[in-house]
């Protein structure tokens, strides 16, 4: 069985990850010692795990130019660290704004989509005359909130986002056994009752994570929709502003010794993504999203179901056997990517109870 | 009781045109028109000259709403006779192109009416543009339209205020009519925004035929929403803004807002009230395309416009 280790759990706690994995077999027809560890993680889940203190976290906007909720939320708290100083929060906040140029001209981008900038192969790579703007920022966020991988690292980069898709909260993570991360997930879980806040997985290795908060030891994305691009909403900026509150809270309440307890929680694994119908010579779209699917992220699409209506009336229907979860649905930024949506497997993660390991 | 009815009598309209793409990255138009390009057939009508056309197709290859300035800004009377230099911004040499094809403006020669296609990231549904108040021929169509969608409601702006008033790309033709359909992002296309932007110019186009084929419209009224003024957002010094469209006010486009109902929300939880006197009914409540030009929504007021009856005028 696969045993998902984060680099950054300590070494006594390796036997606990292993769990996990044997939860996902179901507990039948097991071998006698692995029936042991079976029974034994429902005492996890109540056991205490000790985790490393969280003394600093950096809050990223703008890494998306155009995503506006995330850059003033960073210039609100820029604001009140120039009211307040350090009493603006009850832990170190360092606040990025990651692409001021594309910031400044309402942009996605100037030359490359910054949020795929981050994987080693990049960071790795030396800088020339010729190396797109974005490739130069990244270098310069590694520095200032990295090396990734290094114990150097900033203990905690929140990354703030925006999407036109209809998914609420949604907090997006590259790993699925960084317990810190899951334990914020799981305490804004029952913070925010406004909007759903749901968990999405990615699991790629960290080698290969390619997004701004893989910089950090712990880091995950926060991206709140539906909002046009180039629009800050009321509503999605102060389900934003609470989320980033909340996750600060959560930081120092961890810090000063308060145990969380351990227990499920419900995430969503990337699958694969869907692209529109298009026309084989021009690959212009054939059809849109259909007005069923259009709206519904995290809905259950099942086999028969309505995905995109074609222009000229035909309705065309998900495949598959398997029922996914859509998310991303109709996100303005994925039609030159080619991804009308993406599809994700619900899952259930166990984490258990945390507490700050003392010195 | 008069016997004789007032009926006016119209030129024929004979050359149409819809144009897509006046902004590269409102999706609706741009892909109604590449559509009618490729296959015309739904929007043919008889005796009708229907052109479908990109406006701006590099603000379109880019999905950006332009590339030097703003296409719908540019037909004023000194870029139309701007003389042919080199350097001269992509948009003006464009809508220079667009007066020769379609135009000239203010000539017997232009095209009797231009649709221009629009998306809004405003909860404006579905919304009909009108420069003039005493063009009848417009009112009567747009009278048309909205008895045909009903009970889809479609809502008309008028824009005829001397400062506020701008150079469409449509004002090239006698009869311009602005079409604007949201809430829609910006780069997406929404299969029910596009569906009713289609529609409407069914039946635009059924109005048309039926209208040069000698059928007599009766007089009507027509309500409409008549553009007053243009509210900015609060900013600082550095003109950065300071608040947010107010969570009362978000999508609450033509509804009433009166004095002392919110209108901004600042980023640190401050209400900014409305303090005109009078009840206004505010319209691009939060386009994302408006930032830049200082405008968080337009008030506007609400009139009833009477059109006499109409028909084709025999040659």
């Amino acid at each position: 069985m696969s045993c998902h280790t984060s680099p950054y759990v300590s070494k006594g706690l390796l036997c606990l990850v292993q769990f996990h994995s044997v939860r996902l077999l179901g507990g039948k027809q097991l071998e006698e010692g692995v029936k042991q560890h079976y029974f034994c993680i429902e005492k996890i889940k109540m056991a205490l795990v000790f985790l490393p203190a969280l003394a600093r976290m950096a809050v990223c906007g703008g890494t998306h130019g155009n995503e506006l909720s995330g850059v003033y939320v960073v210039q609100e708290m820029e604001r009140q660290w120039k009211e307040k100083g350090e009493c603006a929060w009850p832990i170190p906040v360092t606040t990025v704004l990651s692409n001021p140029r594309a910031v400044k001209e309402c942009r996605r981008y100037i030359e490359k989509d910054m949020n795929r900038c981050f994987n080693r192969a990049t960071l790795s790579s030396p800088i020339t005359d010729s190396s797109p703007y974005e490739v130069l920022r990244a270098h310069e966020l590694n520095n200032l909130l990295g090396p990734k991988g290094s114990t150097d690292a900033i203990d905690l980069i929140c990354d703030l986002h925006n999407t036109t898709a209809n998914m609420g909260l949604t907090l997006i993570h590259y790993t699925t056994s960084d317990w810190v991360t899951l334990h914020i997930c799981k305490y804004l879980q029952t913070k925010l009752t406004k909007v759903p806040v749901r968990v999405l997985v990615l699991d790629v290795p960290i080698s290969d994570a390619y997004s701004l908060e893989s910089v950090s030891k712990h880091g995950f994305s926060i991206e709140v929709g539906p909002q046009p691009h180039g629009v800050v909403r009321a509503d999605i900026y102060t389900i934003m502003k609470e989320a980033v509150d909340l996750t600060i809270d959560w930081i120092h309440k961890f810090s000063s010794g308060m145990v969380f307890e351990g227990g499920d929680v419900e995430a969503f694994r990337f699958i694969k993504s869907v692209d529109y119908p298009r026309d084989p010579e021009t690959r212009t779209l054939t059809a849109a999203i259909h007005p069923q699917l259009q709206d519904r992220d995290f809905c259950l699409l099942k086999r028969g179901d309505p995905l995109f209506l074609s222009f000229s009336g035909e309705t065309v229907k998900y495949e598959e056997e398997e029922p996914l979860h859509p998310f991303f649905i109709n996100e303005a930024a994925y039609y030159e990517k080619e991804i009308a949506f993406h599809l994700g497997k619900k899952m259930m993660l166990t984490i258990p109870s945390v507490q700050v390991q003392k010195d | 009781m008069s016997s004789r009815t007032n009926i006016s009598c119209l030129q024929e309209a004979a050359r149409v045109a819809i144009f897509g793409g006046t902004h590269g990255n409102e999706m609706s138009g741009i892909t109604l028109v590449n559509m009618w390009i490729q296959n015309s057939a739904e929007i043919e009508r008889n005796g009708l000259l229907i052109k479908p056309f990109i406006s701006n197709p590099r603000a379109v290859e880019k999905c950006s709403r332009y590339i030097d300035t703003d296409l719908n800004r540019a037909f004023t009377p000194e870029n139309l006779s701007a003389p042919d230099v080199e350097g001269l911004p992509y948009e003006v040499q464009r809508a220079k192109e667009i007066n020769r094809m379609f135009g000239p403006k203010g000539s017997a020669d232009a095209y009797d009416v231009i649709f221009d296609l629009h998306n809004t990231t405003s909860n404006m549904g579905s919304t009909l543009i009108l420069e003039s108040s005493t063009d009848l021929f417009n009112l009567q169509m747009v009278h048309y339209i909205k008895k045909a969608m009903a009970p889809h409601t479609c809502s008309v702006l008028l824009n005829e205020h001397p400062q506020l008033k701008y150079s469409t790309t449509r004002s090239v033709a006698k009869h311009p009519v602005g079409l604007e359909v949201g809430p829609q992002p910006q780069g997406v296309l929404r299969s029910n925004v596009f569906e009713s932007m289609r529609t409407i110019l069914k039946h635009a186009l059924d109005f048309i035929e039926l209208f040069n084929s000698g059928v007599t419209f009766p007089p009507c009224t027509v309500d409409v929403f008549r553009v007053q003024e243009r509210m900015d957002y609060p900013r600082d010094t550095n003109g950065n803004i300071t608040a947010m469209v107010h969570p009362h006010l978000q999508d609450c486009d033509w509804e009433p807002l009166n004095r002392g109902d919110p209108m901004f929300l600042t980023f640190d939880g401050r209400t900014v009230l409305y303090e005109g006197a009078n009840t206004v009914y505010p319209t691009f409540i939060n386009e994302a395309a408006y930032y830049e030009k200082q405008q968080a929504f337009m008030t506007t007021g609400r009139e009833i416009l009477a059109a006499n009856a109409i028909r084709k005028a025999c040659k």
